[in-house]
């Protein structure tokens, strides 16, 4: 049967349908997602910038306007700018060993003759264990801080004291566990980006290369696998910063107890989550840093886009 | 005919996905008895066997209201406070205060008028954090206090004392601290989060005095506080412990000499060491100046969003201040607490663990060396205060200053619910 015979149907439900209904499918797909974002997404969004501006201490629907106040405040607090700087410090260290590992990895998974299959699952399982429970783990089994920890009995056999990993600022060991769990988590994944992007590279111009004289090894890498790996290492580059922007996970579970966090490797969103939704319920000096930290997440990805070039056409 | 069935799958799937979401307010389930209106009740988890199924008996024998019991693991405070925004929050729940913020936010309710004629009957110390303006917020609970557990054997060994000094314990913990065994335990973050004032009090100095002002404004607090950056600097502190200072694991497996812990750990220590343990308040930091131990307590408040204010109220009553034999029964079968009610604690009867050995020490120390942390002490206190006591110990950060910069927000946040109160 024909749906157009069984029901009868005005000009306006045809034209608001569309040619062959596509505008009511396009609705009918897309419109759950896009509720979804509005009420999850974009309400809570406005929300936070309107409580931004107020005094709301316990209340979500607060009436003690402050102008700036918040802001200010937000930036005058050394705690959040620090906050900051541990971000930074935490980027410089894991996109450039994240980028060199999974890269390292892939390029020798790649020239694997035998078994290339059970490397790349290898490499990438770790990719589907929960940040949580890794972080557990590098906390209770491999890097407590006494003398039966994995890291203390190997370090014992050569007859060194215990160290406490997390609770060591001088030198600063926490970030050695910080830095190795997530390693462990995400190399795995960017492997399989290069190795795709490896893959996509045609063998004729290692031939030609070879014909030329190039040397394999160091003078091929340089000049053959690198540049034509250049979108998939920006891609790779863009997502590591994003995803260092969006620390919690390891950081929360490696370093709260049950009376706080330590002042030091507190990164923005350990530090907002305490303001605003610990026992403070500070929400208004929480949005306000919430706001600043989403501006700051959109200047640097707007800038390493530009600068990276991307979605400028590849020549 | 296939498309509209088609429609008709996807805009159930749609609707199926959107009332899949929010249904749960915890209104229904758990324990339930009795007729009359529906109230949901919330407590933390306990870590001990048995007080769940506690809780929810009490809950099943009041007959004035139908009571659910709801049993929260995880960051029960963060769960409280969100919920409080909401009214499919809890009914009465068990908070660990509740904060100024939620007093002056107009979040819980008085509760003053349940008091009348048993004011006096209960811990003095821990009502007062409970008061604000002379109104009552909360009905406590239990007593719940922190103190220092020593191994009796492994002093002797060392030739010492339980230290009755700061500088004591400092020399205890280096003498004791083996390649094997450390001296001191006070948690893994070195002792900041523990501790917390405790140090200041045993100063002679407080967090915040009766008149609303900063009470650590005086070098005795940085002498303290430098002392305990003296128990790091020896390595005689045990860090990075596979449990945290609130659990007994690392005294009774002997990773340490003496451990920084609370009340609830006396049972567990004393089945593991029988009586080769003794427990000390936190030494004496200052000439002249008591030993400290702290003192909090769990109380029971209402919500102001509940739909049955009065019944809520009156089944707080009935539990929290008429039924003092639940009372004994929760703070003395299953963990290790002190009843909030005097007439219950000191009673050597109805309280007999209590009126022996190191758990009769532990009692003596919460009545003549106990504080609580005053209502005031603001979490943003408590993180500027805490933040600057770790920089202190781990990183050898000035106290002096450290202390100058923790009095300006102090000073400032103080300024700031003063003025909200007034």
């Amino acid at each position: 049967m024909n749906a157009d015979t069984t029901r009868p149907r005005g000009s306006l439900w045809r034209r608001l349908a569309g040619p062959q209904n596509r505008t009511l499918w396009f609705w009918v797909f897309v419109g759950p997602f896009a509720l979804g974002l509005i009420a999850f997404t974009y309400v809570p969004l406005g929300w936070s910038v309107y409580l931004s501006f107020f005094d709301a201490h316990n209340t979500v629907s607060p009436t003690d306007f402050v102008g700036f106040g918040n802001y200010t405040s937000m930036l005058r607090n050394d705690a959040f700018t620090d906050s900051l700087w541990t971000f930074v410090v935490f980027t410089a260290f894991i996109v450039p060993t994240t980028y060199l590992l999974s890269l390292s990895l892939a390029l020798m998974v790649n020239r694997v003759r035998r078994a290339q299959a059970f490397f790349r699952s290898v490499f990438f399982l770790p990719a589907a264990c929960s940040y949580v429970v890794a972080a557990l783990i590098w906390k209770m089994s491999i890097f407590n801080g006494v003398r039966f920890g994995l890291a203390n009995t190997v370090l014992g056999w050569f007859g060194a004291d215990q160290t406490a990993w997390l609770s060591t600022t001088d030198p600063p060991w926490y970030w050695l566990v910080i830095v190795t769990v997530r390693l462990w988590l995400q190399a795995g994944f960017y492997m399989i980006l290069f190795l795709a992007g490896l893959q996509r590279i045609s063998p004729t111009l290692y031939e030609a290369a070879a014909v030329d004289g190039a040397r394999p090894g160091w003078q091929v890498l340089r000049h053959i696998t690198l540049p034509q790996l250049r979108a998939t290492s920006v891609a790779v580059v863009l997502l590591l910063v994003i995803n260092a922007f969006q620390a919690f996970d390891e950081f929360y579970n490696l370093l709260s107890d049950s009376r706080g966090y330590p002042p030091y490797a507190r990164p923005p969103l350990v530090y907002l989550y305490y303001t605003a939704l610990g026992q403070g319920q500070n929400l208004g000096l929480g949005s306000a840093g919430a706001v600043l930290l989403a501006l700051i997440i959109a200047v640097v990805t707007i800038g390493q886009a530009r600068w990276f070039g991307l979605g400028r056409k590849e020549d | 005919m296939t498309i509209s069935r088609r429609a008709l799958l996807a805009s159930g799937a749609a609707l199926g996905l959107l009332t899949a979401c929010g249904s749960n307010t915890g209104r229904d389930g758990g324990g339930s008895g009795g007729s009359g209106p529906k109230l949901a009740q919330w407590y933390h988890q306990y870590g001990e066997a048995g007080t769940e199924e506690a809780v929810k008996r009490y809950a099943d024998a009041y007959d004035k209201a139908d009571v659910s019991v709801q049993w929260r693991p995880g960051n029960y405070d963060e769960q409280t406070a969100a919920a409080l925004l909401t009214k499919s929050g809890p009914d009465v729940f068990e908070v660990n205060g509740p904060t100024l913020d939620q007093i002056q936010g107009g979040q819980v309710l008085d509760l003053t008028d349940l008091f009348d004629g048993v004011k006096d009957d209960f811990n003095p110390v821990v009502l007062a954090p409970k008061t604000h303006e002379g109104r009552i917020w909360a009905v406590p609970q239990v007593v719940d206090m922190q103190l220092l557990y020593y191994r009796k054997s492994l002093l002797a060994d060392a030739g010492r004392k339980p230290p009755a000094t700061l500088e004591e314990l400092v020399d205890t913990a280096r003498e004791l601290t083996t390649k094997k065994v450390k001296g001191l335990f006070l948690g893994n973050d070195g002792g900041a989060g523990a501790l917390g004032g405790t140090p200041l009090y045993a100063a002679g100095l407080r967090l915040v005095t009766d008149d609303g002002k900063a009470g650590f404004d005086d070098p005795a607090a940085a002498r303290a506080l430098a002392h305990l950056r003296e128990l790091y600097e020896d390595k005689s502190l045990l860090l990075g412990a596979p449990s945290d200072w609130s659990d007994p694991s690392a005294f009774v497996q002997g990773l340490t000499a003496m451990q920084w812990s609370g009340l609830w750990a006396l049972p567990a220590v004393e089945k593991a060491l029988g009586d080769d343990f003794g427990v000390a308040a936190f030494p004496a930091a200052a000439p002249g100046a008591r030993p400290a131990v702290p003192v909090g307590a769990f109380g029971a408040a209402v919500s102001a969003r509940t739909a049955h204010k009065r019944a809520a109220k009156d089944f707080v009553k009935w539990l929290w201040i008429d039924r003092t034999d639940y009372q004994r029964d929760f703070a003395l079968s299953y963990g290790f607490h002190i009843p909030a009610r005097l007439s219950l604690a000191k009673d050597p009867e109805k309280a007999a663990p209590l009126s022996k050995g190191p758990a009769a020490d532990a009692v003596r120390f919460s009545t003549e060396n106990g504080y609580a942390e005053p209502l005031r002490w603001t979490p943003a206190s408590r993180v500027a205060y805490q933040d600057a006591l770790s920089r202190i110990i781990k990183s050898g950060a000035n106290p002096s200053s450290e202390l100058r910069s923790v009095l300006r927000k102090v000073s400032a946040e103080l300024a700031r619910v003063k003025k909200k109160s007034a």
